[in-house]
Parts: structure tokens; C-alpha cells; sequence
């Protein structure tokens, strides 16, 4: 199946999503207006790469900031990623936030709490 | 107006420490153009970027929130202009930033918008944070990416109450004003 490969905008995170080796990644900043239609494509990929996931996923997170828009549907980009680990393989969330930046850490966070999947909190200097 | 007013407002608005302000139409070039002015402006502050963070978050949700807000409604068009026309204000002081907005929202709006923001402001930090996970969970998003998270997330980040008031204006409208203080 093709991969994601997205340059990011003032409004929407860069996106990688790579079927072969596993590794999904969003970054940058998500304040799009309409979350859903940027979202979607990406959600629809994660259903097609759950056809035939890879024995282990790595979701990496590198997100500056988001909207509350963006926050359903990267709650729902979660909860397919849970399906597939349901499934039998191996997923797991890599939530990087910048120092000193609880607000992201605790969105991290919100979602560990709601979501079963292992995540991994990793705070760098800058994203 | 004498060419006088506009010395005046300059003054007030310079008294008032307010460093953008902006009135009218919330569209989405408007909301992307605010942003990117406000971003201009935070790069040249000496603050945190933590604070300059919170901030631009809480302006993005504002904005947000009057586009959305603003484009659901219908209204006949004599109306149209005045009711949807907002003010957005940036202020800041020595040791706070307050982000203040005003908009008309039909009356019959009130109540639900009165008692939700009653119910943030009664929540301390950590059942505000509760309650943003259990709207999070309950899987509801409207067509148009709206959550119901917006003020919810606006009393987080901000970590005070928020100030707000209803001014009646007629039968059919009432002003909102709120005031988001981030320290």
C-alpha cells in the first residue's frame, strides 16, 4: 500500500505514515478549522494498514500543539490503532512534548488514560 | 466623527494595553490572518514560551469558536452584518494576558452556554481535567470537527475562571462578552 508523506502547514502537522516499516508520525502543530477533513485520509490509511499491520507499530507523536477540533480525531486515530493491536501486533505511542510544556504533557496524558495502549512520555528541549 | 476620536482611541487602546484588536467578521481568512499577526507580535515579546504558547492556544480556540459559532447561524439579511460582527482583544499587562471577546448569540442560546460555563468554573483544576476527558471519550463530534471541548480546554490552559456575561439586547439577541485571563 502507498505511504503517507505530508509536508506540514501554519495550520496542519507533517505527516509520515510508512506501511513497511511500521513507524506513523505526526508533527508540527494541528489547528486546522476542519479537523475532520484533514483527518480523514489519514484515519482511512490506519484502516488499511490494519489489513495487514506490521508485527510491531511505533506511533510517534510529536506534536507542538493541537485544537480541541483536532483532539477528537486524534483521539479516533488512537482508538483504530487500538483495534489493530487488539488484533494480536504490537503497538505502542511515542508522546513527545517540549520542556516545561505541561499543557502537552498532561494532553498526553488524557489520552494514556483513555486509551489502551502503551505509551511512552518523552520530553525534549525543542520539537 | 472629529479626526480628534481618533487620537482618543488611540490613547485608550494604547491605556488599555491592548496589542491587537480586531472587529467583524470571523472568516476563515480573518482567523488565519489574526493568528499570524499574533504570532508575529509573540516572537518580538520577552515571555516565556510557555506563556506565548498558552496564549496562541487560547486565541486559536476564541477564534475558532466565533468562525463556528458565527457560521451556523441563519439570519435575514438586513441582520446579517450586526449580528455577525465580533471583537476580539488581545491585552497585555505587566504580570497577564487577557484574551476578550464579544458576540451576539441568540437568546435562545443562553441558557446552555450560562450553565456549561457554570459548570467549568465550579471545577477545580483537576475535575476540569476530568470532565475534558469524559467529553473527549463520548466519541461525539459534529460535522463541521466541533467537540464541545472548546471552553473546556480554554479554562485549562488559561487556569483561572473565566469572566463572561450575557447583555440582552433585544427579544431576539444577547451580547457575550468573556474575558480568558492567562498569568
Amino acid at each position: 500500500m502507498e505511504n503517507i508523506l505530508r509536508e506540514g502547514s501554519a495550520k496542519t502537522p507533517s505527516v509520515s505514515f510508512n506501511s513497511a516499516s511500521g513507524v506513523l508520525e505526526l508533527k508540527g502543530r494541528s489547528i486546522p478549522e476542519n479537523s475532520v477533513e484533514f483527518y480523514k485520509p489519514l484515519n482511512e490509511w490506519i484502516d488499511s494498514y490494519g489489513a495487514k499491520p506490521c508485527s510491531e507499530t511505533v506511533v510517534d507523536i510529536k506534536l507542538e500543539y493541537f485544537n480541541t477540533s483536532s483532539s477528537k480525531c486524534i483521539l479516533d486515530l488512537f482508538k483504530k490503532l487500538e483495534y489493530i493491536s487488539k488484533q494480536g501486533s504490537v503497538v505502542s505511542v511515542n508522546w513527545y512534548f517540549e520542556q516545561d510544556d505541561e499543557d502537552m504533557e498532561e494532553a498526553g496524558e488524557d489520552y494514556q488514560a483513555i486509551i489502551k495502549l502503551p505509551f511512552k512520555m518523552i520530553e525534549v528541549e525543542e520539537i | 466623527m472629529s479626526l480628534k476620536r481618533i487620537y482618543n482611541l488611540y490613547q485608550t487602546m494604547e491605556q488599555e494595553k491592548i496589542i491587537l484588536s480586531f472587529n467583524g467578521v470571523v472568516t476563515a481568512d480573518v482567523l488565519t490572518a489574526v493568528l499570524d499577526i499574533m504570532e508575529t507580535k509573540m516572537t518580538q515579546l520577552d515571555e516565556s514560551s510557555k506563556t506565548k504558547k498558552k496564549v496562541f492556544n487560547v486565541l486559536v480556540e476564541c477564534l475558532q469558536n466565533l468562525y463556528h459559532h458565527i457560521d451556523e447561524r441563519i439570519f435575514d439579511m438586513n441582520e446579517l452584518r450586526r449580528h455577525k460582527s465580533a471583537l476580539v482583544m488581545v491585552v497585555r499587562n505587566e504580570k497577564s494576558f487577557l484574551i476578550q471577546t464579544g458576540n451576539y448569540i441568540d437568546n435562545a442560546l443562553v441558557k446552555d452556554l450560562d450553565a456549561k460555563l457554570q459548570k467549568i468554573n465550579s471545577l477545580d483544576r483537576e475535575h476540569l481535567r476530568e470532565y475534558y476527558r469524559e467529553v473527549l471519550g463520548n466519541g461525539f463530534i459534529t460535522e463541521k470537527g466541533t467537540a464541545g471541548l472548546g471552553m473546556i480546554d480554554i479554562a485549562r490552559k488559561s487556569g483561572n475562571k473565566l469572566e463572561y456575561e450575557f447583555l440582552e439586547i433585544d427579544k431576539h439577541f444577547s451580547f457575550f462578552s468573556l474575558n480568558v485571563k492567562i498569568d
